[in-house]
């Protein structure tokens, strides 16, 4: 019995490496045939989908699937579209390869749409988390923190979908009306990804300001110091480390989002130009097109998706760096 | 000019909060009003075929509850492991970041594994493969939950079930567990909620169905798939019947996650 | 005028409390003298000592009743702190009654910064200026030898009777009239309880002190004047020799003589 149980114990604990390994390995498999075929050059490309013949150089092909001039108002009708041209594009791989021509794939617009709206989200996200951190640790009384506390801990476990919902009918159009351009675009896609995290960085934040012991801060009071001197001078050094880890997997967790983005960022492939402008990101690649692709689309779509989970274990790696150090 | 910027700084901080607070609660408000105006009986005694929620409201809760009774065991066994026969050595620290960057992987990503694993052999998406993408998130969260619980157990416990000629099984089972078990009941229930309101796992996973089923070999319907694919119909009633689904998935999500702060406060005391 | 401060009839309730914790409670703190607060845990002591600077102040809602008055820097008049309202008043209030508390408290900066740290607030910018305050404060903490090498190190790299000194170096800096010292070495060993109850005798010279102790040794070894506390009441206040050798009161007696507490 002891000995069953040690050897259970000790292959459920393998089993999270075999899970690890297996995703890794697995991606880099099915991703294999987009790898040969594209390379590293894939980060870089911008093309998606689009047909090039061979031997002919700088073939300038329309370079965005979706249509320049089609309104995003309904995007629905564009991710239609841009699924019905997929259709249409892996129905001719067979055909390409006898043609001498063929089908480029770049990451290059989603992996800046997945940038730019994650960094969208902190610049948002960060002044407003530290906020309400700061207001509910150092601010507000017991009685009115207490509940407040409650409440944006609860917020922080509303699924992301319910973020991407709100995003698409109230948040892009209110979005809209402020700032022009579209209702789906990268920067209501960053917004609403801010506001999906402020809750779970505000509620890391202050359990992180929550270890100062009070006295520190008395001792602060103590010398004349004002409320912001004490929090910028003690507060924030001493929880640091915390604060900082917060932020980062806040980040992390607006990387690989989903669903509060597949709603509002518009899903077409296109450099942004003005940040009301609809992009794509990696996750909302992955979510609309999987279904509907087949052979070397199919492997692109795995190469994405090894790109997203490399990023994203760099992140978590940064944020372990720094909890560690406060250990 | 300190007094100055620090009232500056005062009115700044307590802003942040109503703005953050102010956007929170206009989701709730949405929720509420779009949710309740479409709640009927009808939504819980039909199928979403015929109009209702019912299919999709019971799948998701099997999918998710398969999920968390396969990774109960794997999970804490795999925390129990990691507290009580590790040691401190480096493999167990090596364990415990891999659960994390487990932890932190895009759900989505888990979505493509599991697809490649499972849909693209078998041909077709289905409630296994969902059960599997939603127990590959949630067990590294029950292994950190167990993991952190089991270190809050005094070692003088172990060593006076030890010192009584307990087996290390029985003194783990009997002992340990058993001082941890609220706090480690607690993290189950938040993983739960937690993957119940999954989506982009189970995307094309699972994908979703309009239909009654509890065959897990087969597509099965889910909640979230079902309100991502209602809520980006043109039809209205559809939309309509999105936002009710959106609005029972989070009352869900937020009532587990209460009782579960209940029981851990009670056990606190 | 010979006292420092002078608390008259003062009342203390916390915050939603029931009733108050301090009741009519008298004592003076005489200049250039150290004066010790004792009694069984609970009396009190720390929360009277907290008034006299007002931190309490910082946790709203608490309510004061009586007189505690401070002696104007002018050495003319008194001026009762309770009667302090703008946040202008108070952070002059607490830079002329220093504090150091129960356990050392550096904050996350450099040794020179911590000392530094409070002229840095009240606006002393240039280098040269506060390299003489931060060494003169360390020569009189006794610690200027253990860190004149590594002022640049994060304090907090420092032992806990270092920390404490440090602590109480910072405090002399900006140069307080009186400084309050609540149980300053609970948290520390005999050898570094004795270097700062040394220093504490030194500084009396310069400041006077206010100590509250939970150890009547202390009390005897370092103080001139002594009150002792009980249930929110000052039952005994007078000199160390005669609180300690023939207490008036029969609570007092059994106290130092250890019946109870």
């Amino acid at each position: 019995m002891e000995l069953i149980f040690k050897k259970l114990a000790q292959i459920s604990a393998s089993l999270l490496f075999v899970i690890l390994a297996a995703t890794t390995i697995v991606l880099y498999l099915s991703a294999k045939p987009a790898i040969q075929e594209f390379g590293a050059g894939f980060l870089f490309e911008s093309r998606w989908g689009v047909e090039e013949t061979k031997n002919v150089s700088e073939v300038v092909p329309n370079q965005e699937l979706v249509v320049d001039g089609e309104d995003a108002d309904d995007f629905m009708e564009d991710e239609d579209d841009f699924i019905d041209d997929e259709d249409f594009v892996t129905d001719d791989d067979t055909e390409s390869e006898t043609n001498d021509s063929e089908i480029i794939y770049g990451a290059l617009v989603p992996i800046i749409g997945t940038i730019f709206s994650t960094l969208i989200a902190m610049l948002f996200s960060i002044p407003i988390a530290m906020g309400i951190a700061v207001f509910l640790s150092e601010i507000a009384s017991a009685t009115l923190a207490k509940p407040i506390s409650i409440a944006i801990e609860l917020l922080a476990s509303i699924p992301s979908i319910i973020y991407g919902m709100w995003g698409l009918f109230y948040f892009g159009p209110f979005i809209a009306d402020i700032f022009g351009g579209n209702t789906v675009s990268l920067l209501v896609a960053g917004l609403v990804l801010g506001v999906m995290v402020i809750p779970f960085m505000a509620a890391l934040s202050r359990d992180a300001i929550g270890t100062v012991p009070d006295m520190l801060k008395e001792s602060a009071y103590a010398m004349g110091a004002t409320k912001l001197e004490v929090i910028k001078d003690v507060v924030f050094p001493y929880a640091k480390s915390g604060i900082i880890g917060s932020i980062i997997l806040s980040f992390g967790r607006a990387l690989g989002e989903t669903m509060a983005v597949a709603f509002v960022i518009g899903g077409v492939y296109q450099f942004v130009g003005k940040v009301t402008d609809p992009t794509n990101s990696i996750p909302v690649v992955l979510a609309n097109s999987f279904a509907e692709s087949s052979g070397l689309s199919l492997s692109v779509l795995f190469y994405l998706a090894l790109v997203l989970f490399v990023m994203s274990f760099m992140v978590i790696v940064v944020a372990k760096h720094y909890l560690l150090r406060r250990k | 000019m300190r007094l100055i910027m620090n009232r500056l700084f005062i009115i700044f901080s307590t802003l942040a909060a109503v703005v953050g607070l102010f956007f929170l609660g206009w989701i709730l408000y949405t929720l509420c009003a779009k949710g309740l105006a479409g709640l009927s009986l009808q939504v819980f005694t039909h199928d979403l075929i015929d109009g209702g929620l019912r299919n999709v409201i019971v799948g998701q809760l099997i999918m998710s509850g398969v999920a968390t009774i396969i990774g109960i065991p794997v999970g804490m066994m795999a925390g129990i492991y990691l507290q009580e026969y590790g040691g401190n050595s480096k493999l167990t620290e090596f364990i415990r970041d891999l659960s994390d960057v487990m932890m932190s992987a895009p759900s989505i990503v888990v979505g493509t594994f599991v697809y490649a694993i499972i849909v693209i052999p078998t041909g077709h998406t289905s409630g296994w493969a969902g059960v599997l993408a939603l127990f590959i998130l949630m067990v590294p969260i029950i292994v950190r939950t167990t993991d952190d619980m089991l270190k809050l157990v005094p070692i003088e416990l172990r060593e006076a079930g030890m010192a009584i000629g307990a087996s290390k099984y029985h003194v783990t089972m009997n002992i340990v567990i058993r001082y941890a078990r609220e706090g480690i009941m607690t993290g189950i229930l938040l993983a739960f909620a937690r993957v119940v309101g999954e989506t982009a796992p189970l995307l094309y996973t699972s994908g979703s169905s309009e239909f009654w089923s509890t065959d897990l070999t087969s597509t099965f319907p889910s909640l979230t798939v079902s309100i991502y694919n209602l809520a980006t119909m043109p039809d209205e009633e559809m939309v309509q019947l999105g936002w009710t689904g959106a609005f029972l998935l989070t009352a869900m999500v937020l009532i587990i996650n209460l009782i579960g702060r209940y029981a851990n406060n009670k056990q606190r005391r | 005028m010979k006292n420092m401060m002078d608390v008259q009839d003062l009342t203390f309730t916390y915050s939603g409390a029931p009733a108050p914790s301090l009741q009519n409670i008298s004592l003076p703190v005489e200049k250039n003298k150290v004066t010790a607060l004792i009694g069984p845990s609970g009396c009190g002591k720390s929360t009277l000592l907290r008034a006299m600077n007002r931190i309490h102040d910082l946790y709203p809602g608490h309510q004061y009743d009586g007189v505690i008055n401070l002696l104007d820097s002018d050495k003319k008049g008194y001026t009762d702190i309770l009667t302090l309202k703008s946040e202008a008043e108070m952070i002059r209030l607490r830079q002329r009654v220093g504090m150091i508390f129960q356990k050392p408290t550096p904050f996350p900066m450099t040794i020179f910064e911590n000392i530094a740290y409070g002229l840095r607030l009240s606006g002393v910018k240039k280098r040269a200026a506060l390299q003489d305050v931060v060494e003169q404060s360390l020569h009189d903490a006794a610690l200027w030898n253990e860190v004149k090498d590594r002022l640049n190190d994060d304090a907090r790299g420092l032992s806990g009777g270092q920390q404490q000194r440090l602590c109480i170096a910072r405090a002399i800096a900006l140069k307080p009239e009186v400084i309050l010292f609540d149980e300053p070495t609970s948290a520390l060993d005999p050898i570094s309880t004795l270097a700062i109850e040394e220093m504490i005798s030194e500084l009396r010279e310069k400041y006077s002190i206010c100590i509250v102790t939970h150890n009547m040794q202390q009390a005897a070894r370092i103080s001139d004047y002594t009150g002792f506390m009980y249930l929110g009441e000052m039952i005994e206040y007078g000199q160390t020799d005669n609180i300690f050798m023939k207490p008036s009161k029969k609570q007092t007696e059994d106290y130092i003589s250890g019946r109870f507490g």
